[in-house]
């Protein structure tokens, strides 16, 4: 068996003296989509946070590549190829929609995703190129904020919250982009209210209920009473 | 006439200010750090140059080419040594920090040159003037640090709109940490800010050598003129600092035009009144 992109070992993280994650174990294989769900509150964004470098982790229970980067520099383990799209986008306000997909680009690692590739996938961001990040709608500031991920070319893209706070039909849009993100073969991980949403793309999913992980498996093969189950702590 | 020379003479002055000025506006804007001793960096700058003039013989302004990389390393290894550790935890200990260092500054400047005072020779550009027309001459020193600050004022802006550099630096200022998820190691570049502080440092420590005489003790006085251009100017605005360093400038030579020892106070009543009727500057750019 070939060794998974990203491999979580009996993660534990939390902030100060509060503990959010306890014993969290599982593997993301390349290529894959994992969807990440969990009432609010379950953990998920810390675990996002814990892999990209915002909350420490030792290293040991953060492995990539097969290398051990828990406690690495957020900057360090974004040049090894992991990027966030943060909930709430967190566009730069005093960058243009432009600087801000150049600086997501900054570490220059090669590959599929430049300028010009996210312009195709979303051409609205090329007629607002000019314009600050923050003044676009809620949607194509999601744009932004997932093409500035794009542009550093990563093996591993984590969406946080993808479709928090968007119009149904702007979650479409941004749901149609997705298969073609995904056939550059980045491995992705989604975290999403929309449960049925989240587990029709995925090809595996976890299950984080206070902390830790309460099931985990392929979509397809769990039924959606042991998922529901999981989820609420029932 | 004499007014009008007043009002120019203010303006000249004013790019000195903007130069004091100038640093302190940077590292506030990408890392909100309040510099207290800015001025002292400033004077100690002044200190560098008199004794690498002393030294090689060069002329003050060649001086420069020493004296600018010198400080802007110094800048950046005070960064990352002592500064950043005291960074996002609360406002007040990069405060206390700084204030520290500015009295270890005046304190070691003072065991090392004495309390004497000292000044730089620029040789004739010191007294070469310019009549402009009867009644208004202008001093070519003034004029040349006027023309300096606005070229460091326009450099600093194209670096900040138009560089990487200046997108990290202002992706670093919004979001620190999201910055850091674009490969931006914020301690590097927050320590690059600090080198192009102490470096635009260097330069204003030069011509606040050269024009006037300056002992360890001087710092705190040019902190507060470059606090003043800051806040009057509007924060984040760097343009706007100029234009504090202007108002600033003029306000004291027209003080002076009243009464000699209106000068300072003249300066320091117009920072209260733009204080009191506008607190966030004149051309706010930052909230």
């Amino acid at each position: 068996m070939t060794e998974p992109l990203l491999s979580l070992r009996q993660l534990d993280a939390g902030y100060g003296d509060f503990q959010a994650l306890f014993n969290v174990s599982f593997d993301i294989a390349t290529g894959s989509v994992t969807a990440l769900i969990g009432a609010n509150g379950a953990g998920k964004s810390t675990l996002l946070r814990a892999i990209v470098g915002l909350v420490r982790a030792k290293p040991q229970m953060v492995r990539y590549c097969g290398e051990p980067i828990g406690g690495l520099s957020p900057d360090r383990i974004a040049r090894r190829g992991v990027a966030l799209v943060p909930e709430g986008r967190r566009l730069f306000r005093s960058l243009s929609v432009e600087e801000n997909l150049v600086i997501g680009g900054e570490c220059g690692r090669p590959g599929p995703w430049s300028l010009k590739a996210v312009y195709s996938l979303f051409p609205v961001l090329r007629e607002r190129r000019r314009n600050p990040g923050t003044a676009l709608s809620g949607g194509q500031q999601q744009m932004v904020a997932i093409g500035r991920a794009l542009m550093s070319n990563p093996e591993l893209i984590l969406f946080d919250e993808i479709s928090l706070g968007l119009a149904p039909v702007v979650i479409k849009d941004i749901y149609a982009a997705l298969p073609a993100i995904i056939a550059t073969g980045v491995s992705a991980v989604i975290v999403e209210q929309d449960v049925t949403r989240a587990l029709g793309i995925a090809h595996r999913f976890v299950c984080l209920q206070e902390g830790k992980v309460s099931l985990q498996g392929d979509p397809a093969a769990v039924g959606r009473h042991d998922i529901t189950a999981a989820y609420f702590g029932m | 006439m004499d007014w009008v020379n007043a009002i120019a003479q203010g303006i000249l002055l004013g790019g000195l200010y903007a130069l004091f000025a100038a640093g302190l506006s940077l590292i506030f804007g990408v890392m909100r750090l309040v510099n207290i001793a800015h001025g002292d960096l400033i004077v100690a700058a002044a200190y560098l140059a008199l004794t690498i003039v002393q030294i090689t013989g060069l002329h003050p302004f060649a001086a420069a080419i020493i004296v600018v990389p010198l400080m802007a390393l110094f800048g950046y290894i005070l960064q990352r040594l002592l500064l950043n550790p005291t960074l996002g935890k609360d406002f007040l200990s990069p405060l206390l920090v700084t204030f520290g260092l500015s009295v270890i500054l005046q304190n070691g400047l003072l065991a090392g040159f004495t309390a004497d005072s000292r000044r730089l020779s620029a040789g004739a550009i010191e007294t070469a003037s310019f009549d402009i027309m009867p009644g208004l001459t202008l001093g070519a020193l003034p004029l040349l640090m006027f023309v300096v600050a606005v070229a460091v004022i326009a450099g600093l802006e194209v670096i900040f709109s138009r560089t990487s550099l200046g997108r990290a630096f202002r992706a670093t200022s919004d979001d620190a940490e999201i910055a850091q998820l674009m490969a931006l190691d914020h301690h590097h570049v927050y320590g690059l800010a600090m080198a192009l502080s102490a470096g635009i440092v260097a330069i204003a420590g030069i011509f606040l050598a050269i024009r006037t005489n300056f002992d360890p003790a001087s710092g705190p006085a040019r902190l507060i003129f470059g606090f003043e251009a800051v806040i009057i100017g509007g924060l984040g605005n760097l343009w706007g600092t100029l234009a504090g360093g202007v108002v600033l400038g003029v306000s004291q030579t027209l003080g002076a035009q009243i009464s000699p020892g209106w000068q300072l106070l003249a300066g320091h009543l117009v920072f209260f009144l733009v204080l009191g009727l506008r607190p966030r500057g004149l051309f706010p750019r930052m909230d």
